[in-house]
């Protein structure tokens, strides 16, 4: 789906928790999620502590769209 | 007698399924679950299975192989057996990790089993032997029964022949052998040229292998006029999923309207996907598709709007032929809405 979408010239982003396997896939712009059940808010954390997650990374894909990258590139996260 | 070790994963173990997919790495003495099978076919004494759940290895790979190996230091083991792994991704990602770190570490033979659309194959089949499995555990005992067969070979110090004779994926390794022919490669090579030429069909001898890449996108050069769309594999749907999607090996999607949403309601959306703990996703669908932060994204003048629909569909048994078709699919109408650039979650 997202090659697909690349190929047609859309910048794109893939945010998941197995980035081996979305490098192997061939996403091009890869930011991470904290797991594969839940990738952007810990239910066992506050609902304050999975906003400020699911906005940190969220915000840290949107900058990701407007890199001008060479090479496939995880992002880094900061929470 | 020769000695193995088998790997599985919590659902094979009988702890559970994607409620139990956290467990944590374990070795338990004799055999569990497929080990049974396996060894019945095996030419060793299967002395100990190694359990760890899938979602554990996924998140903590470091920890998940330095716990696995550190049970196995103390073992003797003439062999080490994985799975096998189906189309299951991420039970087949987790039996290539583990292979791979045993083989690094113990130099012992390492095998394991998957069907050819795993993505672990792809990762994987350099380092190690992968055989071609079924698509689901259904096919269990022809599984076990090809991987103990090229076992068996092994632990009798056998002839091996190449992948496609054994029936494992290619690593991409060559080896010297004498043709019963007797034609050299100046030959050969000669011959497939002329064929070449006379746009005859031929079969190469050195297959090099095409990564499918995509060049990478023109950037957005001003986000906060851009129109982002958010997509995603993890089955979010509303609540009657409304256009069917299969919670394994879909072939369908959907789009469904959040431009008067705030966020995505628990009970009014949740998740239909099979391959992972519905739990959290249900709880709060914001989790796997996050229309809050990006609504206030788009109050806050960050981006341009959010793309009136979000796109999704199951990404668990699903083939990359069908994933490519639904991605071109969706691409029309995100074309047709001039869409800038595209959040895709997986789970």
């Amino acid at each position: 789906m997202l090659k697909e979408i690349e190929r047609a010239g859309i910048p794109i982003v893939h945010m998941c928790n197995l980035i081996p396997v979305s490098l192997t896939v061939g996403a091009n712009k890869i930011v991470p999620t904290i797991s594969i059940p839940y990738p952007l808010g810990d239910p066992s954390t506050s609902e304050e502590e999975q906003w400020k997650l699911r906005y940190h990374r969220v915000e840290v894909a949107l900058n990701a769209l407007t890199e001008d990258i060479k090479d496939q590139t995880v992002f880094n996260v900061k929470i | 007698m020769k000695k193995a070790i088998h790997y599985i994963n919590q659902f094979f173990a009988g702890i559970g399924g994607e409620e139990k997919a956290d467990y944590k790495p374990e070795i338990r003495e004799g055999l569990v679950g497929p080990a049974m099978a396996l060894n019945s076919v095996i030419d060793a004494e299967i002395t100990h299975t190694v359990i760890c759940g899938d979602n554990f290895m996924g998140s903590n790979k470091d920890e998940a192989v330095d716990r696995i190996l550190n049970f196995l230091k103390d073992k003797e083991f003439d062999i080490f057996i994985a799975g096998p792994a189906f189309q299951a991704g991420r039970y087949g990602v987790a039996c290539g990790t583990i292979c791979k770190a045993v083989k690094e570490k113990f130099n012992v033979p390492v095998i394991t089993s998957m069907n050819e659309e795993n993505p672990g194959v792809e990762m994987f089949k350099k380092d190690i032997y992968i055989f071609k499995g079924g698509k689901s555990a259904a096919k269990l005992r022809k599984d076990i029964k090809s991987m103990a067969d090229f076992a068996n070979k092994i632990l009798n110090g056998e002839e091996l022949s190449s992948a496609d004779e054994e029936g494992y994926f290619p690593r991409g390794i060559r080896h010297q052998v004498w043709l019963e022919s007797g034609k050299t490669a100046a030959e050969r090579g000669i011959e497939m040229l002329v064929k070449k030429l006379n746009n005859e069909p031929f079969e190469t001898e050195l297959v090099i292998p095409e990564p499918d890449r995509v060049p990478i996108a023109k950037p957005i050069k001003d986000l906060s006029k851009a129109n982002i769309a958010l997509v995603t594999s993890g089955g979010i749907v509303p609540i009657d999923n409304p256009d069917k999607i299969q919670s394994a090996s879909a072939t369908r999607w959907g789009r469904y309207d959040i431009s008067k949403l705030d966020n995505l309601e628990s009970g009014v959306f949740k998740t239909i996907h099979a391959g992972y703990d519905p739990a959290a996703a249900d709880e709060d669908p914001d989790r796997v598709v996050p229309v809050d932060v990006m609504k206030v994204f788009e109050k806050e003048g960050k981006i341009g709007k959010l793309h009136k629909y979000f796109y999704s569909t199951v990404g668990t048994g699903t083939t990359q032929a069908e994933a490519a078709r639904m991605g071109k699919e969706m691409l029309k109408y995100l074309q047709d809405d001039k869409v800038d650039g595209v959040i895709l979650t997986s789970t």
